[in-house]
């Protein structure tokens, strides 16, 4: 007689990967509306782009691994990868630039690694890190926010579906008719010019905490991961280690140079951070699995985002604290393992 | 143990960056273009087939204490007889591969031929084997450098002038511009492996032509 044999984990999961991922997606559609909102149509181009990419390119990798290309693409994880990029990528992105971000996430870091359930790096992180190193001036070309009180102009709908077609902006526009520094760019530029933080945070584009539009971003983003936390499809411990990480060095470097260093609201709701909170770091794949190990996970992402958005020469540190975590997942997870039930404290 | 055998053993069973995955630290550094690997590869060449020979004809009056640091003594004077000739006839090929033609002492792929293979062969396979080797090293070290550049820059063949003179040649441009990437170290480390998988593939690709065709799921972890 042949007994099957099954791998841990024993127990059936309450809902399937797909169920889970179209969850993730419905969770971030507030966010995208507003990320629409503030910032243009160009989201939707990216986006559209990016899952025009990622799903072909998922869909190449497995018939070249010999395998049905159905079983992949039903769980959707393309699809979210490509969301998680579009909402990194500037609103003004030329399409080859998410094609780089999607090919790479989904053939290098996700299937060369073995596929959905494989990847050591987060499949968008690793993507949006790429184009990020290699293409400098394309990823700076975020617009300001749509609110009203800044001088600028704006791209139409069709103008900047051409920008992210051709790469080319339309006739008479400049680069810099058409982009703005967002928050922490001016953050980081302005105290290396040695100005005040009060004096930053006067400009045009600042808002209440960080950067105008940014913040209501932020605050939709942080309700779909509110509503993925009742849904219970990620665990506290990742997104409030996170934000730990990065609010409690924020604070106490605050308090002791508010002059010099920005403060923590600006810290939560400047560039990813919440993003990065609810939807990146907790990527069930990428992170650490123990308890103790996604605490430990997420504080050292919010402690590398802090320490590299402070002493870095990248203005945001989301996609690079998350990749290195990443890499560190697989010793975390080695000495935070679970205590075995009937063995002393002392044996591994 | 005939020369054939050496030179395929050293330029592709063996070789010393796609297979015993030594001496990495130049080849990730220095490959940023065809000229700068060509370069260093004939820098280790020489060295490398120097080095066996004197290993190997030096292998009866080595007791074993003390091999390693005459190893490291002859291996030293070898590289800096090719660093001084590089600096003599070679100024800006010099510039551009700064402490790395120093480094060739501390190449680990020298020393463990000397180790395996000088240290117990006689004179002429030892020559042989550290031509094979060199070789190896220098074809890959060509091949990722002119991946790099191609991906980086655009361009064949930039920056000739260091080899052979004259003017400064921005080589032939295929495209406007590049993946800057590529020619930032993490683009070394992609292209290692790029050509490493390449390895493998055909590697796998003549065994299956072979007699007996290799299982299929030979070379894959168990899932």
């Amino acid at each position: 007689m042949e007994f099957t044999r099954r791998e841990a984990p024993y127990g059936t999961p309450a809902r399937s990967v797909p169920n889970m991922m179209l969850e993730v997606l419905a969770a971030l559609v507030p966010a995208a509306a507003a990320h629409v909102w503030f910032f243009g149509p160009g989201f939707v181009f990216n986006l559209l782009v990016a899952i025009l990419f990622c799903v072909g390119a998922e869909a190449a990798t497995m018939r070249l691994r010999g395998r049905n290309p159905e079983e992949a693409l039903s769980d959707f994880t393309a699809v979210v990868t490509a969301a998680l990029l579009a909402f990194c990528l500037p609103s003004l992105t030329p399409w080859w630039v998410t094609a780089t971000a999607s090919l790479f996430a989904i053939v290098v870091a996700k299937h060369l690694f073995g596929g959905v359930g494989f990847n050591i790096f987060n499949p968008a992180m690793a993507g949006y890190v790429v184009v990020l190193v290699a293409f400098p001036i394309q990823m700076n070309l975020w617009v300001a926010p749509r609110m009203g009180d800044i001088d600028y102009e704006y791209l139409g709908v069709f103008e900047t579906l051409a920008f992210t077609l051709t790469g080319a902006l339309p006739e008479s526009t400049t680069y810099d008719q058409v982009s703005r520094a967002t928050p922490l760019d001016l953050m980081q530029s302005g105290l290396n010019q040695m100005r005040m933080v009060t004096e930053i945070r006067a400009l045009p584009v600042m808002g209440d905490y960080a950067g105008k539009g940014w913040e209501w971003i932020g605050n939709f983003v942080a309700l779909g991961g509110l509503w993925l936390l009742f849904r219970k499809i990620i665990r506290w411990h990742i997104p409030v280690a996170v934000l730990a990480g990065l609010l409690i060095p924020a604070t106490v470097s605050y308090l002791l140079s508010p002059g010099t260093l920005p403060g923590p609201g600006f810290h939560l709701f400047a560039g990813a951070s919440i993003l990065c909170a609810f939807f990146i770091a907790t990527d069930p794949v990428s992170a650490a699995t123990s308890t103790t190990g996604r605490l430990v996970y997420g504080a050292g992402i919010g402690v590398s985002i802090y320490a590299i958005r402070t002493w870095g020469s990248y203005a945001d540190g989301v996609a690079f604290a998350v990749l290195l975590m990443n890499l560190a997942v697989p010793a975390i997870d080695r000495l935070t393992r679970p205590r075995i039930v009937g063995h002393g404290r002392g044996d591994r | 143990m005939d020369w054939m055998t050496r030179l395929k053993t050293g330029l592709w069973e063996d070789n010393p960056g796609l297979v015993q995955l030594l001496g990495l630290c130049p080849l990730l550094a220095v490959t940023t273009s065809f000229v700068n690997g060509l370069g260093l590869g004939i820098a280790t060449l020489m060295v490398l087939a120097g080095s066996n020979v004197l290993v190997s004809a030096a292998r009866r009056f080595l007791s074993d204490e003390i091999r390693i640091p005459v190893y490291v003594l002859i291996i030293a004077s070898l590289v800096t007889c090719v660093e001084l000739s590089f600096k003599a006839w070679f100024p800006a090929l010099d510039r551009s591969l700064g402490i790395f033609i120093p480094l060739i002492v501390t190449n680990c792929a020298i020393v463990a031929r000397a180790e395996l293979f000088a240290s117990r062969n006689p004179v002429g396979p030892s020559l042989a084997d550290g031509i094979g080797m060199g070789a190896g090293f220098l074809l890959l070290l060509c091949a990722i450098g002119a991946f790099r550049e191609l991906l980086g820059t655009g361009t064949i063949l930039g920056g000739l002038d260091k080899l052979i003179g004259g003017e400064p040649l921005a080589g032939i441009a295929v495209v406007d511009g590049g993946w800057l990437l590529a020619v930032l170290p993490p683009g070394a480390f992609f292209s290692l492996a790029l050509a490493i998988a390449l390895k493998n593939v055909i590697d796998r690709r003549n065994r299956a032509t072979r007699a007996t065709p290799a299982p299929r799921d030979a070379g894959r972890v168990a899932s």
